[in-house]
């Protein structure tokens, strides 16, 4: 044991600014009078934006700090700016949001940082001590965000992902319990070592099977996706697109460095099992977004949908040659579903209207299917948008949902794993039927949507459906940013 | 002297944290729910203190602090939230929490 260093510090600077900044933040809040919040949404960035060129910087860094209890390289720097860009994002798509809702207040952007702050701390973990920490300081915000709006519907979806989070909690520490009982650390590369001495047996193959039951849940993969549609549905359109998003990189990024790193030794148990949960994912989340009419549903199951592809690149983790273009094509994917999903949710969000009726829960709100009937004719910009992020979720070119699924694919065949790959492609086809009916609504029926006019909202669908696209033509500079980002 | 086998402690850990998980699934009222999700949590904490006393190593330990420092930060919350819902609805039976679905 030695004392930290300062160098020690540079290692979780982006995160320690964060950190700071968000309970100065908090502070000053108190001095930001009511009608002017937009201030705090307004630092709340400047302090993102701040993080992410401090992060830049570490690009290409690497090394360890606090005695092994995190990590600082190409991995995390990758996951850090993601993360970063999602929570600028999650601000850009809320701030005209809450002043609809009427719940614009200083603790949203506030919490919003703070859980930017944990899903970073995740990406740097090395140590499951810090792997719990994290969870915990991602999820909590969450769980206050989830219930924002102190209506019903937002209160319920408050406590359903707590009382879920929490019970995804207790399999995360008894798991690590189990792994330390079989390893005598929690160091992940201390237990790779020990791992790999032949020590470790029964205990540590249910202990990896507990975590993995944990991040499941945070993850929302099947079976352990119950809670999600129903939180994805009644928290705040703001901070559904912000978890969505944030939370599930945090989740896989923990995923891929737990497994990676710690228990490679295990993976001829471990692959079968994800290969199952990989499998079901993508065919529940797909099968059930069909009969979906609500927008936030539809996409909620969408979402458990593309955990499942996500997952395939973890199924040939345990094979040294292929390990690398499948991490690879897992941080790729991320990288598509942050951009394509925040655009998504920021159109949805840009039809959602602040008074429904009460009675039919979300009816006259702009959140059903047929809500966005004539959108093309009336505003076909937004329309066009909706159409790219649409196609680039089922996976169709010239768009970055394409680039991604095919590296997604590549990386499973690569492994040997040609049924998951074929399942994957037939899903995909599955879902073009639900997400080609928004397009359809869109373009080829009569209505008469209303939309909001918000800046950030504005550029936000702009960022992400021009992005979708224009990256979708130089994939191979992304791609070769995202093998530079692996795990050594 | 005798000592305890360390298996003895995992067995009895299972066990909590089985009824724990039960608990969670079968028990309608969030606050039971809760209490069910700290026995998991504490089911764990038994397993890293009986281990740390095996490895005589004290990041078994300190495993456990955080654990019933983060558990605190979350009965906060998780109080705060269902104390809001017995507000609306002066009842917080989790099988009437039903107006999302579809």
């Amino acid at each position: 044991m030695t004392q930290p260093q300062f160098t020690d510090f540079y290692t979780i600077l982006p995160f320690t600014i964060l950190v700071v900044w968000a309970c100065l933040l908090l502070l000053a809040d108190l001095f930001i009078p009511k009608d002017r919040k937009g201030i705090t949404a307004f630092l709340a960035a400047f302090g993102l934006a701040g993080t992410m060129g401090y992060a830049i910087t570490q690009v290409g860094l690497s090394s360890m700090g606090f005695s092994g209890m995190v990590f600082l390289d190409g991995f995390s720097t990758y996951a850090n700016i993601l993360l970063l860009i999602s929570g600028l994002l999650g601000i850009a798509v809320a701030y005209g949001y809450n002043q609809r809702m009427g719940i614009e207040r200083g603790e949203y952007y506030t919490l919003l940082l703070f859980s930017v702050s944990g899903m970073m701390l995740m990406a740097q973990a090395a140590d499951l001590i810090i792997v719990f920490l994290a969870l915990e300081l991602l999820s909590i915000p969450l769980y206050v965000l989830a219930a924002f709006t102190r209506k019903l519907e937002s209160e319920e979806a408050g406590v359903k992902y707590f009382l879920l989070g929490a019970f995804a909690t207790g399999f995360v520490v008894y798991g690590t319990a189990l792994v330390y009982g079989a390893t005598g650390t929690t160091s992940l590369t201390g237990i790779f070592l020990s791992a790999s001495n032949g020590t470790s047996g029964l205990l540590l193959t249910i202990g990896a099977a507990l975590l993995l039951v944990g991040f499941g849940f945070k993850v929302a993969a099947v079976p352990f996706h119950m809670w999600t549609p129903d939180v994805y549905q009644g928290a705040p359109t703001s901070v559904t697109a912000f978890m969505s998003s944030g939370a599930k990189i945090a989740g896989f990024v923990a995923l891929l460095r737990v497994f990676a790193t710690a228990f490679p030794s295990i993976s001829a148990d471990m692959t079968d099992i994800l290969w199952a949960m990989s499998a079901i994912t993508m065919i529940v989340g797909n099968f059930i977004a069909i009969s979906q009419t609500n927008i936030k549903r539809l996409l909620a199951y969408s979402s458990i949908a593309h955990a499942g592809y996500i997952l395939m690149a973890f199924v040939p983790y345990g094979n040294k040659e292929v390990m690398s273009i499948s991490i690879a094509a897992g941080l790729f994917y991320l990288l598509t579903y942050v951009l394509t999903n925040f655009g998504a949710w920021a159109v949805v969000i840009s039809l959602e209207k602040a008074e429904g009726n009460p009675s039919t829960g979300s009816g006259q709100r702009g959140l059903e299917l047929s809500d966005y009937s004539g959108l093309a004719r009336k505003y076909p910009a937004l329309a066009a948008a909706m159409a790219v992020f649409m196609l680039s979720f089922i996976g169709f070119p010239p768009t970055l949902g394409m680039v991604g699924k095919f590296y997604l694919f590549r990386a499973v065949i690569a492994g040997g794993f040609n049924g998951l790959a074929i399942i994957g492609v037939v899903t995909s086809l599955v879902s073009a039927y639900y997400y080609l009916r928004v397009v359809v609504n869109m373009y080829f029926r009569e209505g008469d949507p209303t939309i909001e006019r918000e800046p950030g909202l504005a550029f936000t669908t702009m960022v992400t459906a021009v992005a979708t696209v224009a990256l979708s033509f130089v994939p191979q500079w992304l791609f070769l940013l995202a093998s530079t980002a692996l795990l050594k | 002297m005798n000592t305890v086998p360390v298996d003895y402690y995992v067995i009895l850990s299972a066990v909590l944290f089985t009824i724990g998980a039960m608990g969670v699934l079968i028990r309608r009222n969030p606050l039971i729910i809760f209490m069910s999700i700290e026995l998991m949590l504490n089911a764990a904490n038994l397993v890293f203190v009986a281990y740390a006393s095996v490895f005589q190593s004290f990041s078994g330990q300190i495993f456990v602090f955080f654990v019933i420092a983060v558990a605190a930060a979350e009965v906060a919350v998780g109080l705060a939230l269902i104390v809001q819902i017995f507000k609306a609805k002066k009842n917080i039976n989790v099988d009437e929490l039903n107006s999302l679905k579809g």
